[in-house]
């Protein structure tokens, strides 16, 4: 975004070996730092952590689900696996991975700030976050809890397992995503460079703009559902349970009030990645700018109105059945703009298949089959028998697993050497990229058959269709491929982060302030000069591009030779 | 298909008259799914391929904004959108309309962990099983007594939630008589995924015969007059009084015939047909030392064919027969709870069958 385009191979680097890493090398550096560089990477560490406990879960569950009779496990025990699996995937991964590992990180970057509006309250956000984390552990540690990640009224408030405590812990989980939003929408209006226009912000930022606003209007309202649940279980308090007065359908309108709109929460930032991600690999600037930015602000408004297509058969009329449906089908609209821009992107350009663009790319892939059977259950009449059954579970993975872990590991590994300042071995991310589409096909794709077939979801045995086993199996046998697809990345980079080459500051000759004006690591305070903005974003050009990527040459050179 | 796992197909079998309407709309979005995925990747691949670096392409003169088509692409999409929103609308409508009382069976269900129960308007209960005509609509009321459940039919395309404390209803008609499955789509607990039953579709003569045995399938026909006899003491309850072993209200019956017997009047007699056909009519006219006069009088209710095939399984009976008989009907079948008799012994079935499942799975 400065004047002039920067040369990859002559990228002036501030050799003067100081940035946020190793300012300070104490643990209390770390633990009390406001920077939002190191407040990123410690996000980096608890969600990596959290997702390793999901995905453990979500394995135990498929080794389950090879036999129609189970294998290992206890209805309870299972019912207490999916219910962790869900719980820390959704509340402890999805919904904060992309926001507070990559956005802490690279929103004060990407608009030319020093830090985040408010530096005390992003520490507080992670503490909040960790505090959340701990109780819904303990919960687990203390016995589990049965009743799904969704919580279901009056499933939740009679289950004798310690729900109390897991929903304390999600309901201070949902404060620290709140400070997080106020943070972003803060900064993003306060603290622009001079220069740095509402049409001059990266897509990345409309993105987290959106989710910021999503995450404001709708966290609220499930943390307030979840501590009432608590309080009718504490004190017997007739809010959701027919017994006390109550009404079990409330529930799902709140709960749902929040938990559709959180699947824009885990899906815009990813989004965001993807259109930093096209252009950067195509060369080129990005298609329509203004549809995409406003097709995130279209979604953030429309994913408010939605919520009952959870609910069609619920009890819910059937003109409210059919307006929450209307809605749904229109909803496909402002998603679909975004795939064709990015499409689109790639005309002309100067396509380069680095490993975040093979993550881009199947992104595209998945999220279109994740996306497109929506409009099955956004179809009222069709939504009927695939509700509630694995259709469901394949559908939401799609967009969760193929939507959001794809952005998200697409963004790690695109912004990997500014974060650490050093290189990834290219082979071993294009190997597990592909190692990780494959897997997530194979696993969740029959899943879309055995629902259509009638396997209901959460369903520990199913002996009395045991040709659904066929189905199964494939998908355990996927998701073991996914699994080694999920390890690799751990394994490189973790190894990259010690003994990588030294990373240049803009080694994937990218445009963008985080890029071009600051070092890789960048300083604590991210840049040396006084950022001016002149250009509109993604001012590439295809013809240009000639040379090989820094990157690709370091990470050559690692493997032994130039290619 | 025919091979291997794909014997099933990958679509569920169409068993209701809204199936092949549901199905129609189901392939249709498939394949616009299809349809948009295909050309979307087709581009992508094209314009991968083409512009892929190195290549030797006009990569002058890119544009980056170009509103004629992003016009195109949103009206495109948003008219299919709302033109497929019309047909689904058209579908749940019809089928969420209940039919006419008059023309169809209304059946009530009640779910609780972890079982369904259906009652009949005629008087039949059924507890995980449903028996209905074929080509007769139903409609099923439903309430929970505990938490929320989900009555899902797949092969009728048919689901609703089953809430506590409000009545929903659902309706279908089947049209392929046939055995299909009843499960529970909402999460409900420990035995969730064993909230399953059968749906059972009879041809109206299947189910007159049904409706003769009472609601009971499992009901045999008899193959010797013992067994025929069995069935009477079964369903006259004798076992109630009568157990394997003596006990302070009735004497047992095992071995009896042929004894001498001793009465109250201090009078004896061998107990032979005679004697068991008038303790079955007039029972207080001999009443066996050391009891009350209790037993019902079946004179007037028993006809003498029915008299003959009780006297000949009695002489069949054993100490280790006797009460025991009844307990074992209701173990008989593995998997799922049979009573379907009109006492309530759901519980006590419940628990069998999981005892049964839980004995298959300590085996493997």
């Amino acid at each position: 975004m400065s004047a002039t385009l920067i040369d990859n191979a002559t990228a002036e680097q501030p050799r003067n070996d100081r940035n946020y890493l190793n300012a300070d090398h104490t643990l209390k550096s770390w633990l009390l730092t406001v920077d939002h560089k190191r407040i990123g990477i410690l996000y980096l560490i608890a969600v990596t952590i959290f997702f390793f406990i999901g995905a453990v879960a979500a394995a135990m569950i498929r080794y389950e689900l090879t036999s129609p009779h189970g294998i290992l496990l206890s209805s309870e025990v299972y019912n207490k696996t999916f219910s962790a699996h869900g719980i820390y995937m959704v509340f402890q991964f999805l919904v904060v991975a992309i926001p507070a590992v990559l956005g802490n990180f690279l929103i004060p970057l990407m608009i030319g700030a020093r830090d985040m509006a408010f530096p005390r309250l992003n520490l507080l956000s992670w503490y909040m976050f960790m505090t959340g984390g701990l109780l819904i552990t303990l919960s687990f540690i203390l016995g589990g809890v049965d009743a799904g990640w969704t919580f279901y009224v009056p499933l939740s408030t009679l289950s004798e397992t310690q729900i109390s405590l897991c929903l304390v812990g999600i309901f201070i989980t949902g404060f620290s995503s709140i400070f997080t939003a106020v943070n972003f929408i803060a900064t993003i209006h306060k603290m622009r460079a001079p220069g740095m226009t509402w049409y001059r912000l990266p897509l990345y930022i409309w993105s987290h703009y959106s989710t910021a606003i999503v995450i404001l209007l709708g966290t609220p309202v499930v943390a307030i559902t979840l501590f009432l649940v608590v309080v009718e279980r504490g004190f017997g308090f007739g809010i959701f349970s027919p017994e006390l007065g109550g009404d079990p359908v409330l529930f799902q309108h709140l709960f749902w009030f929040y938990s559709h709109p959180a699947v824009y929460i885990m899906i815009l930032p990813a989004f965001g990645v993807i259109s930093e991600i096209i252009t950067c690999f195509s060369r080129r600037p990005i298609f329509g700018y203004k549809f995409i930015a406003y097709s995130s602000l279209a979604i953030a408004f429309l994913g408010f109105l939605v919520w009952g297509h959870h609910m069609f058969l619920s009890s819910q009329s059937v003109l409210q059945g059919l307006i929450f449906s209307i809605i749904t089908w229109i909803l496909a609209v402002p998603s679909a703009i975004k795939v064709f821009n990015w499409t689109t992107t790639m005309y002309k350009g100067s396509i380069h298949f680095s490993t975040p663009m093979l993550y881009a790319l199947g992104f595209m892939g998945l999220f279109l089959i994740g996306g497109l059977t929506g409009l099955h259950l956004a179809s009222i009449d069709t939504d009927v028998h695939l509700t509630g059954t694995y259709f469901i579970v394949a559908h939401f993975h799609y967009v969760m697993v193929g939507g959001t872990i794809m952005g998200y590991l697409g963004g790690i590994h695109f912004w990997f050497p500014k974060m650490f300042g050093r290189t990834y071995s290219e082979m071993w991310g294009r190997i597990s990229a592909m190692i990780v589409f494959v897997g997530f096909n194979l696993t969740f794709f029959p899943q879309f058959i055995v629902g259509y077939l009638g396997m209901p979801r959460r369903y520990h045995y199913y002996y009395f269709a045991p040709e659904w086993q066929f189905y199964h199996i494939l998908s355990t046998a996927g998701s073991t491929v996914l699994g080694i697809g999920f390890l690799l990345p751990g394994i490189y980079l973790t190894y990259a982060i010690f003994k990588g080459k030294k990373a240049g500051p803009n080694p994937w000759g990218a445009k963008g302030l985080e890029w071009e004006q600051a070092g890789s690591p960048p300083i604590t305070e991210n840049f040396e000069k006084p950022v001016l903005v002149l250009e509109d974003p993604y001012n590439y050009n295809p013809e240009e591009d000639s040379k090989m990527y820094e990157h690709e040459v370091e990470s050559a050179d690692m493997l032994g030779g130039r290619k | 298909m025919g091979w291997g796992p794909f014997q099933y197909g990958v679509q569920p079998e169409a068993a209701s008259a809204h199936a092949p309407y549901y199905d129609a709309l189901f392939i249709t979005i498939t394949l616009l799914l299809l349809l948009f995925t295909v050309g979307t990747v087709a581009a992508i691949i094209y314009f991968v391929t083409k512009y892929r670096r190195g290549t030797k392409v006009d990569r002058k003169n890119v544009i980056t904004h170009h509103t004629g088509l992003e016009l195109i692409w949103m009206g495109v999409p948003l008219v299919l959108a709302l033109g497929m929103f019309a047909w689904s609308a058209r579908n749940f409508i019809s089928v969420r309309t209940m039919p006419d009382p008059a023309e169809s069976t209304e059946i009530f269900c009640i779910g609780k962990k972890w079982m369904w129960h259906f009652q009949h308007m005629n008087g039949v209960r059924e507890n995980n099983e449903l028996t209905v005509v074929v080509g007769q609509p139903v409609k099923i009321t439903m309430i929970s007594q505990d938490v929320l459940h989900a009555l899902y039919l797949p092969e009728m395309r048919a689901q609703y939630h089953v809430v506590p404390g409000r009545y929903t209803d659902l309706q279908f008609t089947p049209t392929k008589p046939g055995k299909y499955k009843i499960l529970c789509a909402m999460h409900c607990g420990t035995q969730h995924s064993e909230m399953v039953g059968q749906l059972y579709v009879l041809t109206p003569t299947e189910y007159a015969e049904w409706l003769e045995k009472g609601g009971n399938r499992y009901k045999t026909k008899p193959t010797t007059v013992a067994e025929a006899g069995k069935q009477i003491w079964e369903e006259k309850q004798c076992a109630n009084c009568h157990t394997g072993v003596d006990n302070p209200r009735a004497p047992s019956l095992a071995g009896i015939f042929g004894k001498e017997r001793v009465f109250t009047d201090g009078t004896k007699r061998k107990a032979d047909r005679d004697y068991i056909r008038e303790s079955i009519k007039m029972p207080h006219n001999m009443i066996t030392k050391g009891y009350e006069n209790t037993m019902p009088v079946y004179g007037g209710t028993i006809t003498e064919p029915q008299v003959l095939a009780l006297i000949e399984y009695i002489k069949t009976l054993t100490p280790s027969t006797g009460d025991f008989e009844r307990q074992d009907i209701v173990n008989s079948i593995p998997g799922t709870n049979r009573d379907n008799s009109n006492v309530d012994v759901a519980n006590q079935g419940q628990s069998a069958g999981n005892a049964q499942f839980r004995s298959a799975e300590d085996k493997r």
